[in-house]
Protein backbone atom coordinates (compact mmCIF):
# COMPACT_ATOMS: atom_id res chain seq x y z
CA UNK A 1 0.00 0.00 0.00
CA UNK A 2 2.64 2.81 -0.93
CA UNK A 3 1.87 6.15 -1.25
CA UNK A 4 -0.31 5.99 1.26
CA UNK A 5 -0.23 8.45 4.16
CA UNK A 6 -3.16 7.16 6.36
CA UNK A 7 -4.79 3.61 6.51
CA UNK A 8 -7.89 2.53 8.99
CA UNK A 9 -8.05 -1.26 8.41
CA UNK A 10 -11.39 -3.19 9.70
CA UNK A 11 -11.86 -0.77 12.26
CA UNK A 12 -14.35 -1.41 15.17
CA UNK A 13 -15.19 0.78 18.10
CA UNK A 14 -17.34 -0.32 21.11
CA UNK A 15 -18.30 2.35 24.16
CA UNK A 16 -19.86 1.31 27.04
CA UNK A 17 -21.13 -1.72 25.33
CA UNK A 18 -22.66 0.24 22.20
CA UNK A 19 -21.42 -0.19 18.98
CA UNK A 20 -19.97 3.08 17.66
CA UNK A 21 -18.04 2.16 14.16
CA UNK A 22 -18.22 -1.08 12.46
CA UNK A 23 -15.87 -2.31 9.88
CA UNK A 24 -14.85 0.90 8.90
CA UNK A 25 -11.70 0.72 6.25
CA UNK A 26 -10.22 3.80 4.01
CA UNK A 27 -6.85 5.19 3.26
CA UNK A 28 -5.94 8.79 1.96
CA UNK A 29 -3.17 9.39 -0.06
CA UNK A 30 -0.80 12.93 0.17
CA UNK A 31 -2.79 15.76 -1.01
CA UNK A 32 -5.90 14.69 -1.01
CA UNK A 33 -8.76 16.27 0.44
CA UNK A 34 -11.67 14.10 1.59
CA UNK A 35 -14.47 15.10 3.46
CA UNK A 36 -15.79 12.96 6.38
CA UNK A 37 -19.45 13.78 6.20
CA UNK A 38 -22.48 12.26 7.93
CA UNK A 39 -25.14 13.59 10.08
CA UNK A 40 -24.49 14.42 13.97
CA UNK A 41 -23.85 11.69 16.17
CA UNK A 42 -22.70 9.28 13.19
CA UNK A 43 -19.15 8.80 14.79
CA UNK A 44 -17.36 11.37 13.34
CA UNK A 45 -15.60 13.13 16.27
CA UNK A 46 -15.28 9.45 17.26
CA UNK A 47 -13.52 8.23 14.16
CA UNK A 48 -10.86 11.70 14.28
CA UNK A 49 -10.08 10.26 17.62
CA UNK A 50 -9.02 6.89 16.14
CA UNK A 51 -6.70 8.45 14.15
CA UNK A 52 -5.41 10.61 16.59
CA UNK A 53 -4.51 7.80 19.13
CA UNK A 54 -6.91 9.39 21.77
CA UNK A 55 -9.34 6.66 21.50
CA UNK A 56 -8.50 3.04 21.59
CA UNK A 57 -9.88 0.39 19.06
CA UNK A 58 -11.71 -2.58 19.24
CA UNK A 59 -10.56 -4.28 16.46
CA UNK A 60 -8.83 -3.23 13.52
CA UNK A 61 -5.90 -1.65 12.48
CA UNK A 62 -4.83 2.26 12.20
CA UNK A 63 -1.27 2.54 9.87
CA UNK A 64 0.40 6.11 9.22
CA UNK A 65 2.74 6.32 6.74
CA UNK A 66 2.57 2.35 6.50
CA UNK A 67 3.44 1.95 10.58
CA UNK A 68 0.81 1.81 13.60
CA UNK A 69 -0.27 4.72 15.03
CA UNK A 70 1.83 5.99 18.01
CA UNK A 71 1.47 8.90 20.34
CA UNK A 72 2.79 12.35 19.83
CA UNK A 73 2.69 11.97 15.62
CA UNK A 74 4.41 14.80 14.43
CA UNK A 75 2.91 13.96 10.53
CA UNK A 76 -0.81 14.41 12.05
CA UNK A 77 -2.09 17.80 12.92
CA UNK A 78 -5.28 18.30 14.55
CA UNK A 79 -8.00 21.12 14.71
CA UNK A 80 -10.87 20.51 17.13
CA UNK A 81 -14.39 21.17 17.38
CA UNK A 82 -15.14 25.22 18.69
CA UNK A 83 -13.22 25.03 21.47
CA UNK A 84 -14.65 27.28 24.77
CA UNK A 85 -12.13 29.81 25.08
CA UNK A 86 -12.90 32.21 27.99
CA UNK A 87 -11.89 35.89 27.03
CA UNK A 88 -9.61 35.52 30.54
CA UNK A 89 -7.38 33.02 28.68
CA UNK A 90 -3.75 34.73 28.57
CA UNK A 91 -2.86 33.66 25.07
CA UNK A 92 -2.85 35.80 21.85
CA UNK A 93 -3.54 34.99 18.37
CA UNK A 94 0.43 34.55 18.07
CA UNK A 95 1.35 32.80 21.46
CA UNK A 96 -1.31 30.42 20.16
CA UNK A 97 0.12 29.59 16.90
CA UNK A 98 3.47 29.66 18.75
CA UNK A 99 2.05 26.76 21.01
CA UNK A 100 1.83 24.72 17.83
CA UNK A 101 5.47 24.65 17.51
CA UNK A 102 6.21 23.50 20.89
CA UNK A 103 3.47 23.61 23.19
CA UNK A 104 4.02 19.88 24.72
CA UNK A 105 7.42 20.45 25.40
CA UNK A 106 8.76 21.09 29.26
CA UNK A 107 10.60 23.60 30.09
CA UNK A 108 11.39 27.73 29.02
CA UNK A 109 12.60 29.23 25.80
CA UNK A 110 13.57 32.20 25.00
CA UNK A 111 12.26 34.27 22.49
CA UNK A 112 13.60 34.17 18.73
CA UNK A 113 13.36 36.25 16.11
CA UNK A 114 13.08 33.23 13.54
CA UNK A 115 10.23 32.30 15.57
CA UNK A 116 8.33 35.21 15.30
CA UNK A 117 8.81 35.06 11.87
CA UNK A 118 7.62 32.31 11.59
CA UNK A 119 4.21 32.34 12.95
CA UNK A 120 3.89 35.98 11.54
CA UNK A 121 4.27 34.00 7.99
CA UNK A 122 2.02 31.65 9.30
CA UNK A 123 -0.95 33.68 10.43
CA UNK A 124 -0.35 35.62 7.17
CA UNK A 125 -1.17 32.11 5.64
CA UNK A 126 -4.16 31.82 6.78
CA UNK A 127 -5.46 35.53 6.98
CA UNK A 128 -5.36 36.02 10.02
CA UNK A 129 -2.46 38.55 10.37
CA UNK A 130 -4.58 41.50 11.24
CA UNK A 131 -5.43 40.12 14.78
CA UNK A 132 -2.37 38.79 15.80
CA UNK A 133 -1.87 40.03 18.82
CA UNK A 134 -5.42 40.27 20.13
CA UNK A 135 -6.57 37.55 22.72
CA UNK A 136 -7.93 34.48 21.03
CA UNK A 137 -10.94 34.48 23.25
CA UNK A 138 -11.82 37.73 21.65
CA UNK A 139 -12.21 36.40 18.64
CA UNK A 140 -15.24 35.42 16.66
CA UNK A 141 -16.00 31.57 16.00
CA UNK A 142 -14.78 31.75 12.20
CA UNK A 143 -11.46 33.95 13.12
CA UNK A 144 -10.94 31.56 16.23
CA UNK A 145 -10.77 28.51 13.42
CA UNK A 146 -8.26 30.08 11.17
CA UNK A 147 -6.21 30.85 14.68
CA UNK A 148 -6.19 27.13 15.33
CA UNK A 149 -5.48 25.82 11.74
CA UNK A 150 -2.54 27.98 11.61
CA UNK A 151 -1.64 26.29 15.40
CA UNK A 152 -1.85 22.77 13.73
CA UNK A 153 -0.71 23.45 10.19
CA UNK A 154 2.79 25.36 11.73
CA UNK A 155 4.67 21.84 12.65
CA UNK A 156 4.20 20.94 9.44
CA UNK A 157 2.38 18.07 9.06
CA UNK A 158 1.30 16.19 6.69
CA UNK A 159 -2.17 14.98 7.68
CA UNK A 160 -4.67 17.83 9.21
CA UNK A 161 -7.78 16.44 10.41
CA UNK A 162 -10.20 19.16 11.39
CA UNK A 163 -13.62 18.29 13.59
CA UNK A 164 -16.23 20.18 12.41
CA UNK A 165 -14.18 23.61 11.31
CA UNK A 166 -17.64 25.27 9.56
CA UNK A 167 -20.05 24.38 12.47
CA UNK A 168 -21.71 27.70 13.61
CA UNK A 169 -20.01 29.60 11.16
CA UNK A 170 -21.93 32.41 9.05
CA UNK A 171 -21.64 31.48 5.37
CA UNK A 172 -18.77 34.32 4.69
CA UNK A 173 -16.48 32.96 7.27
CA UNK A 174 -17.69 29.48 6.09
CA UNK A 175 -16.18 29.90 2.76
CA UNK A 176 -13.31 31.54 3.80
CA UNK A 177 -12.20 28.27 5.62
CA UNK A 178 -12.96 26.31 3.13
CA UNK A 179 -10.45 28.50 0.59
CA UNK A 180 -8.01 28.93 3.29
CA UNK A 181 -7.86 24.70 3.29
CA UNK A 182 -7.90 24.33 -0.53
CA UNK A 183 -5.14 26.55 -0.85
CA UNK A 184 -3.15 25.21 1.76
CA UNK A 185 -3.42 21.73 0.70
CA UNK A 186 -2.56 22.06 -2.73
CA UNK A 187 0.56 23.90 -2.20
CA UNK A 188 1.80 22.19 0.53
CA UNK A 189 0.58 18.70 -0.45
CA UNK A 190 -1.26 18.58 2.81
CA UNK A 191 -3.75 15.80 2.71
CA UNK A 192 -6.70 17.29 4.32
CA UNK A 193 -9.72 15.44 5.96
CA UNK A 194 -12.86 17.43 7.46
CA UNK A 195 -15.67 16.31 9.05
CA UNK A 196 -18.75 18.04 8.72
CA UNK A 197 -22.31 17.70 8.72
CA UNK A 198 -22.75 19.12 5.19
CA UNK A 199 -21.34 18.68 2.76
CA UNK A 200 -22.65 21.23 0.04
CA UNK A 201 -19.96 24.15 1.49
CA UNK A 202 -17.04 21.46 0.38
CA UNK A 203 -18.26 20.40 -2.80
CA UNK A 204 -15.45 22.53 -5.14
CA UNK A 205 -13.13 21.63 -2.50
CA UNK A 206 -13.38 17.98 -1.90
CA UNK A 207 -11.87 14.90 -3.90
CA UNK A 208 -13.02 12.20 -1.98
CA UNK A 209 -15.88 11.43 0.32
CA UNK A 210 -16.03 9.48 3.51
CA UNK A 211 -20.11 9.19 4.31
CA UNK A 212 -20.55 8.03 8.11
CA UNK A 213 -24.05 6.85 8.98
CA UNK A 214 -24.94 4.34 11.41
CA UNK A 215 -21.60 3.22 12.59
CA UNK A 216 -20.33 2.18 9.10
CA UNK A 217 -18.94 4.42 6.24
CA UNK A 218 -19.07 4.11 2.35
CA UNK A 219 -16.16 5.93 0.80
CA UNK A 220 -15.19 6.88 -2.77
CA UNK A 221 -15.98 9.93 -5.10
CA UNK A 222 -18.58 12.13 -4.11
CA UNK A 223 -20.59 11.03 -6.87
CA UNK A 224 -19.74 7.52 -6.33
CA UNK A 225 -21.14 7.62 -2.38
CA UNK A 226 -23.93 10.23 -2.59
CA UNK A 227 -26.11 7.83 -4.97
CA UNK A 228 -29.39 7.01 -3.06
CA UNK A 229 -28.93 2.91 -3.49
CA UNK A 230 -25.45 4.11 -1.73
CA UNK A 231 -26.88 6.03 1.66
CA UNK A 232 -29.93 4.15 1.73
CA UNK A 233 -27.74 0.87 2.35
CA UNK A 234 -25.66 2.48 4.89
CA UNK A 235 -29.00 4.21 6.72
CA UNK A 236 -30.74 0.89 6.70
CA UNK A 237 -33.51 2.77 5.47
CA UNK A 238 -34.67 4.43 2.45
CA UNK A 239 -32.96 7.60 1.85
CA UNK A 240 -33.53 10.22 -1.62
CA UNK A 241 -30.19 12.27 -2.71
CA UNK A 242 -32.35 15.56 -4.40
CA UNK A 243 -30.42 17.70 -6.02
CA UNK A 244 -31.31 21.82 -6.23
CA UNK A 245 -29.87 24.57 -7.74
CA UNK A 246 -26.31 22.59 -7.76
CA UNK A 247 -26.83 22.17 -3.44
CA UNK A 248 -27.45 18.21 -2.55
CA UNK A 249 -30.30 17.13 0.10
CA UNK A 250 -30.24 14.14 1.51
CA UNK A 251 -33.59 13.57 2.71
CA UNK A 252 -34.57 10.49 4.95
CA UNK A 253 -38.66 9.60 4.64
CA UNK A 254 -40.52 7.02 6.46
CA UNK A 255 -42.11 5.15 3.80
CA UNK A 256 -40.22 6.95 1.24
CA UNK A 257 -40.48 9.94 -1.00
CA UNK A 258 -42.52 8.84 -3.28
CA UNK A 259 -45.19 8.36 -1.33
CA UNK A 260 -47.93 11.15 -0.68
CA UNK A 261 -47.55 14.97 0.31
CA UNK A 262 -48.29 14.27 3.86
CA UNK A 263 -44.94 11.92 4.29
CA UNK A 264 -42.90 14.98 3.15
CA UNK A 265 -43.34 16.64 6.36
CA UNK A 266 -42.05 13.76 8.18
CA UNK A 267 -39.41 14.44 5.96
CA UNK A 268 -36.13 15.23 7.79
CA UNK A 269 -32.62 16.52 5.51
CA UNK A 270 -30.08 14.48 7.51
CA UNK A 271 -26.92 15.04 5.78
CA UNK B 1 7.94 68.58 53.01
CA UNK B 2 11.36 66.87 52.06
CA UNK B 3 12.41 63.67 50.99
CA UNK B 4 13.76 63.04 53.96
CA UNK B 5 10.57 63.74 56.01
CA UNK B 6 7.90 61.70 53.69
CA UNK B 7 10.54 58.95 54.00
CA UNK B 8 10.19 59.29 57.99
CA UNK B 9 6.41 59.51 57.95
CA UNK B 10 6.23 56.02 55.81
CA UNK B 11 8.67 53.99 57.50
CA UNK B 12 8.46 54.42 60.99
CA UNK B 13 11.12 54.50 63.69
CA UNK B 14 12.95 51.12 63.84
CA UNK B 15 11.22 49.77 60.69
CA UNK B 16 14.68 48.50 58.77
CA UNK B 17 16.65 47.64 62.17
CA UNK B 18 14.05 44.82 63.08
CA UNK B 19 14.87 41.35 62.62
CA UNK B 20 11.20 40.10 62.24
CA UNK B 21 10.31 42.86 59.30
CA UNK B 22 13.80 41.59 57.90
CA UNK B 23 12.65 37.72 57.56
CA UNK B 24 9.12 38.96 56.68
CA UNK B 25 10.21 40.94 53.97
CA UNK B 26 12.06 38.09 52.58
CA UNK B 27 10.11 35.37 53.02
CA UNK B 28 6.85 37.88 51.95
CA UNK B 29 8.41 38.49 48.32
CA UNK B 30 9.88 34.96 47.54
CA UNK B 31 6.02 33.60 48.51
CA UNK B 32 4.22 36.28 46.65
CA UNK B 33 5.49 35.68 43.42
CA UNK B 34 5.16 32.07 43.52
CA UNK B 35 1.82 32.58 44.52
CA UNK B 36 1.33 35.38 42.13
CA UNK B 37 2.70 32.78 39.06
CA UNK B 38 0.80 29.88 40.74
CA UNK B 39 -2.08 31.66 40.58
CA UNK B 40 -1.97 32.92 36.69
CA UNK B 41 -2.41 29.42 35.57
CA UNK B 42 -5.07 28.56 38.76
CA UNK B 43 -7.05 31.23 37.30
CA UNK B 44 -6.40 29.95 33.17
CA UNK B 45 -7.47 26.77 33.99
CA UNK B 46 -10.63 27.45 36.18
CA UNK B 47 -9.28 26.38 39.46
CA UNK B 48 -9.93 29.23 41.57
CA UNK B 49 -11.98 26.61 43.36
CA UNK B 50 -9.88 23.61 44.02
CA UNK B 51 -7.16 26.48 45.14
CA UNK B 52 -9.60 27.74 47.52
CA UNK B 53 -10.85 24.24 48.75
CA UNK B 54 -7.10 23.45 49.61
CA UNK B 55 -6.89 26.76 51.68
CA UNK B 56 -9.96 25.05 53.34
CA UNK B 57 -8.26 21.73 54.36
CA UNK B 58 -4.61 23.78 55.03
CA UNK B 59 -6.68 25.60 57.74
CA UNK B 60 -7.64 22.06 59.55
CA UNK B 61 -4.18 21.00 59.29
CA UNK B 62 -2.66 23.94 60.60
CA UNK B 63 -4.82 23.67 63.47
CA UNK B 64 -4.35 19.98 64.33
CA UNK B 65 -0.35 20.66 63.98
CA UNK B 66 -0.59 23.62 66.45
CA UNK B 67 -2.68 21.40 68.48
CA UNK B 68 -0.08 18.52 68.38
CA UNK B 69 2.94 21.66 69.19
CA UNK B 70 4.48 21.21 65.56
CA UNK B 71 5.10 24.50 63.39
CA UNK B 72 1.87 25.54 61.48
CA UNK B 73 3.48 25.14 57.69
CA UNK B 74 3.85 21.08 58.19
CA UNK B 75 0.47 21.13 58.70
CA UNK B 76 -0.71 23.26 56.06
CA UNK B 77 1.61 21.41 53.86
CA UNK B 78 0.28 17.91 54.56
CA UNK B 79 -3.14 18.27 54.43
CA UNK B 80 -2.62 20.55 51.05
CA UNK B 81 -0.94 18.36 49.63
CA UNK B 82 -3.29 15.18 51.08
CA UNK B 83 -6.09 17.07 49.60
CA UNK B 84 -4.65 18.08 46.40
CA UNK B 85 -3.33 14.19 45.84
CA UNK B 86 -7.29 13.11 46.87
CA UNK B 87 -8.84 15.75 44.70
CA UNK B 88 -7.05 14.25 41.86
CA UNK B 89 -8.19 11.00 42.53
CA UNK B 90 -11.80 11.63 42.80
CA UNK B 91 -11.85 14.50 39.84
CA UNK B 92 -13.22 17.04 42.25
CA UNK B 93 -12.21 19.87 39.98
CA UNK B 94 -14.69 18.36 37.49
CA UNK B 95 -17.79 20.30 37.86
CA UNK B 96 -20.28 17.37 38.79
CA UNK B 97 -18.05 16.35 42.12
CA UNK B 98 -17.48 20.27 43.54
CA UNK B 99 -20.69 20.77 44.90
CA UNK B 100 -20.84 17.65 46.99
CA UNK B 101 -16.86 18.43 48.26
CA UNK B 102 -18.02 22.07 49.10
CA UNK B 103 -20.78 20.65 51.60
CA UNK B 104 -19.52 18.32 53.04
CA UNK B 105 -15.88 17.62 53.04
CA UNK B 106 -14.50 21.13 53.44
CA UNK B 107 -17.73 21.95 56.07
CA UNK B 108 -16.14 19.00 58.10
CA UNK B 109 -12.00 20.03 57.78
CA UNK B 110 -13.49 23.72 59.26
CA UNK B 111 -15.58 21.87 61.83
CA UNK B 112 -12.44 19.90 62.51
CA UNK B 113 -9.98 23.03 62.49
CA UNK B 114 -12.43 24.92 65.06
CA UNK B 115 -12.47 21.75 67.31
CA UNK B 116 -8.58 21.91 67.02
CA UNK B 117 -7.91 25.74 67.52
CA UNK B 118 -10.38 25.10 70.92
CA UNK B 119 -8.33 22.39 72.23
CA UNK B 120 -5.17 23.76 71.35
CA UNK B 121 -5.65 27.41 72.57
CA UNK B 122 -7.33 25.62 75.77
CA UNK B 123 -4.33 23.42 76.88
CA UNK B 124 -1.40 25.99 76.19
CA UNK B 125 -0.77 29.78 77.41
CA UNK B 126 -0.76 31.42 73.93
CA UNK B 127 -2.65 34.29 72.77
CA UNK B 128 -3.72 34.34 69.45
CA UNK B 129 -3.11 31.32 67.83
CA UNK B 130 -6.38 31.19 66.41
CA UNK B 131 -6.04 34.03 65.02
CA UNK B 132 -2.25 33.20 63.42
CA UNK B 133 -3.64 29.87 61.99
CA UNK B 134 -6.80 32.08 60.50
CA UNK B 135 -5.24 35.06 59.59
CA UNK B 136 -1.39 34.61 59.14
CA UNK B 137 1.21 36.62 61.19
CA UNK B 138 4.57 37.59 58.86
CA UNK B 139 5.88 39.05 62.20
CA UNK B 140 5.75 35.59 63.95
CA UNK B 141 7.86 33.62 61.18
CA UNK B 142 10.30 31.77 62.98
CA UNK B 143 13.62 32.26 61.30
CA UNK B 144 14.60 28.44 61.86
CA UNK B 145 11.55 27.56 59.31
CA UNK B 146 12.57 30.22 56.45
CA UNK B 147 14.74 28.41 54.62
CA UNK B 148 12.17 25.75 54.55
CA UNK B 149 9.70 28.42 53.20
CA UNK B 150 12.29 29.49 50.74
CA UNK B 151 12.86 26.37 49.66
CA UNK B 152 9.45 25.11 49.14
CA UNK B 153 8.35 28.59 47.44
CA UNK B 154 11.37 27.87 44.92
CA UNK B 155 10.49 24.36 44.09
CA UNK B 156 6.32 24.99 43.59
CA UNK B 157 7.18 27.78 41.61
CA UNK B 158 9.95 25.98 39.47
CA UNK B 159 7.32 22.96 38.77
CA UNK B 160 4.75 25.69 37.22
CA UNK B 161 7.89 27.23 34.89
CA UNK B 162 8.66 24.17 33.64
CA UNK B 163 4.98 22.92 33.53
CA UNK B 164 4.29 26.16 31.72
CA UNK B 165 3.57 25.67 28.02
CA UNK B 166 1.93 22.27 28.48
CA UNK B 167 -0.18 24.07 31.07
CA UNK B 168 -1.20 26.44 28.26
CA UNK B 169 -2.01 24.39 25.50
CA UNK B 170 -3.95 21.81 27.78
CA UNK B 171 -6.07 24.55 28.78
CA UNK B 172 -6.24 25.66 24.98
CA UNK B 173 -7.42 22.36 24.50
CA UNK B 174 -6.74 19.04 26.54
CA UNK B 175 -7.15 16.72 23.44
CA UNK B 176 -4.39 18.70 20.72
CA UNK B 177 -2.14 18.17 23.80
CA UNK B 178 -2.92 14.23 24.45
CA UNK B 179 -2.90 14.02 20.52
CA UNK B 180 0.54 15.37 20.88
CA UNK B 181 1.65 13.03 23.08
CA UNK B 182 1.15 15.70 26.58
CA UNK B 183 0.88 13.43 29.96
CA UNK B 184 -2.08 15.77 30.35
CA UNK B 185 -3.25 13.99 33.64
CA UNK B 186 0.29 13.70 35.26
CA UNK B 187 0.51 17.24 34.25
CA UNK B 188 -2.57 17.81 35.89
CA UNK B 189 -1.58 16.10 38.99
CA UNK B 190 1.87 17.72 39.28
CA UNK B 191 0.40 21.21 38.84
CA UNK B 192 -2.43 20.49 41.50
CA UNK B 193 0.81 19.85 44.31
CA UNK B 194 2.76 22.86 43.07
CA UNK B 195 -0.79 24.91 43.86
CA UNK B 196 -1.16 22.61 47.21
CA UNK B 197 2.46 23.63 48.14
CA UNK B 198 1.70 27.20 47.05
CA UNK B 199 -1.13 27.34 49.29
CA UNK B 200 0.33 26.43 52.39
CA UNK B 201 2.88 28.79 52.04
CA UNK B 202 0.52 32.19 51.76
CA UNK B 203 -1.40 30.50 54.42
CA UNK B 204 1.93 30.97 56.65
CA UNK B 205 2.08 34.67 55.83
CA UNK B 206 -1.39 35.98 55.26
CA UNK B 207 -3.39 32.93 56.47
CA UNK B 208 -5.10 30.02 55.85
CA UNK B 209 -8.54 31.90 55.54
CA UNK B 210 -6.61 34.40 53.33
CA UNK B 211 -4.22 32.65 51.18
CA UNK B 212 -6.53 32.05 48.01
CA UNK B 213 -6.42 36.32 48.10
CA UNK B 214 -2.63 36.43 47.41
CA UNK B 215 -3.14 33.17 44.64
CA UNK B 216 -6.01 34.64 42.89
CA UNK B 217 -6.07 38.24 43.70
CA UNK B 218 -2.59 39.60 41.99
CA UNK B 219 -3.18 36.87 38.73
CA UNK B 220 -6.77 38.24 38.36
CA UNK B 221 -5.87 41.70 38.17
CA UNK B 222 -2.89 40.55 36.27
CA UNK B 223 -4.93 39.02 33.25
CA UNK B 224 -7.42 41.95 32.95
CA UNK B 225 -4.07 44.47 32.02
CA UNK B 226 -2.35 42.13 30.09
CA UNK B 227 -2.93 40.20 27.17
CA UNK B 228 0.51 37.41 26.96
CA UNK B 229 1.52 34.90 29.21
CA UNK B 230 4.56 35.87 30.24
CA UNK B 231 3.72 39.61 31.21
CA UNK B 232 0.65 38.24 33.12
CA UNK B 233 3.22 36.50 35.13
CA UNK B 234 5.56 39.42 35.40
CA UNK B 235 2.55 41.81 36.17
CA UNK B 236 0.93 39.21 38.62
CA UNK B 237 4.27 38.75 40.43
CA UNK B 238 4.96 42.45 40.41
CA UNK B 239 1.18 43.25 41.96
CA UNK B 240 1.70 40.37 44.68
CA UNK B 241 5.07 41.28 45.87
CA UNK B 242 4.17 45.56 46.04
CA UNK B 243 1.05 44.59 47.87
CA UNK B 244 2.83 42.07 50.35
CA UNK B 245 5.66 45.02 51.16
CA UNK B 246 3.16 47.67 51.46
CA UNK B 247 1.37 45.56 53.47
CA UNK B 248 4.53 45.28 55.98
CA UNK B 249 4.92 48.82 56.05
CA UNK B 250 1.36 49.54 56.68
CA UNK B 251 0.79 46.95 59.33
CA UNK B 252 4.58 47.72 61.06
CA UNK B 253 3.37 51.72 60.86
CA UNK B 254 -0.02 51.03 62.28
CA UNK B 255 1.46 49.93 65.86
CA UNK B 256 1.84 54.07 66.14
CA UNK B 257 -2.05 54.41 65.31
CA UNK B 258 -4.91 54.79 67.47
CA UNK B 259 -5.65 52.21 70.16
CA UNK B 260 -1.97 52.97 70.13
CA UNK B 261 0.46 50.17 71.06
CA UNK B 262 -1.57 47.21 69.03
CA UNK B 263 -0.73 46.74 65.42
CA UNK B 264 -3.35 45.66 63.12
CA UNK B 265 -3.05 42.63 61.33
CA UNK B 266 -0.41 42.32 58.17
CA UNK B 267 -3.27 40.45 56.13
CA UNK B 268 -6.19 42.86 56.32
CA UNK B 269 -3.36 45.53 54.46
CA UNK B 270 -2.26 42.87 52.18
CA UNK B 271 -5.75 41.53 51.02
CA UNK B 272 -7.11 45.33 50.75
CA UNK B 273 -5.08 46.21 48.54
CA UNK B 274 -5.05 43.38 46.73
CA UNK B 275 -8.76 43.38 46.14
CA UNK B 276 -7.88 47.57 45.79
CA UNK B 277 -6.41 46.64 42.74
CA UNK B 278 -8.37 44.47 41.22
CA UNK B 279 -11.60 47.03 41.33
CA UNK B 280 -9.30 49.55 40.24
CA UNK B 281 -8.33 47.52 36.78
CA UNK B 282 -11.98 46.17 36.87
CA UNK B 283 -13.47 49.70 36.47
CA UNK B 284 -10.80 50.88 33.98
CA UNK B 285 -10.97 47.67 31.75
CA UNK B 286 -14.96 47.81 31.66
CA UNK B 287 -14.72 51.83 29.97
CA UNK B 288 -12.21 50.04 27.62
CA UNK B 289 -13.95 46.66 26.76
CA UNK B 290 -17.10 49.25 25.89
CA UNK B 291 -15.00 51.39 23.44
CA UNK B 292 -13.19 48.35 21.99
CA UNK B 293 -16.50 46.71 20.97
CA UNK B 294 -17.88 50.00 19.35
CA UNK B 295 -14.66 50.09 17.32
CA UNK B 296 -15.53 46.21 16.31
CA UNK B 297 -18.63 47.57 15.11
CA UNK B 298 -17.46 50.16 12.68
CA UNK B 299 -14.88 47.95 11.09
CA UNK B 300 -17.24 45.24 10.34
CA UNK B 301 -19.80 47.86 8.89
CA UNK B 302 -16.96 49.16 6.91
CA UNK B 303 -15.44 45.90 5.79
CA UNK B 304 -18.01 43.52 4.53
CA UNK B 305 -15.28 40.56 4.75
Amino acid sequence: MRGELLRLDGVDVRLGGREILRDVSFAIRPGEFTGLIGPNGAGKTTLLRVILGLQPVTRGAVLIDGAARVARHASVGYVPQKLAIEPDMPLRVKDVVSLGLDGHKFGLRLPSRARRELVSDMLTAVGAQRYASARVGELSGGEQQRVMIAHALISRPRLLLLDEPLANLDISSEQGIVSVLARLARAEGIAVLLSAHDMNPLMPVMDRIVYVAGGRVAVGRTDEVVQPEVLSRLYGQHVDVIRVHGRILVVAGAEGVDDTEADAEDASVVG
Amino acid sequence: MTVGHLFRYVFEPGFFASGPVHVALAVGTVIAITSAVVGVFTVTRGQSFAGHSLADIATTGGAGAFLIGLNQFWGYLAFGVGAAAFMEMIGVQRRRGRDVATGVVLGAGLGLAALFLYLGTQNSSTTGASFTILFGSMFVITSSTVPVLITSALLALATVLVLARVLLLSSLSPDIAAARGVPVRAVGAAYLMALAVSVALSAVIIGAVLSTALLIGPAATALRVTKGPVRAMAVAAGIGVVATWLGIVLAYDSFYWPPAGRGWPVSFFVVTLIVGGYLVTYLRRGDRREAAAEALDEEQVCSPA
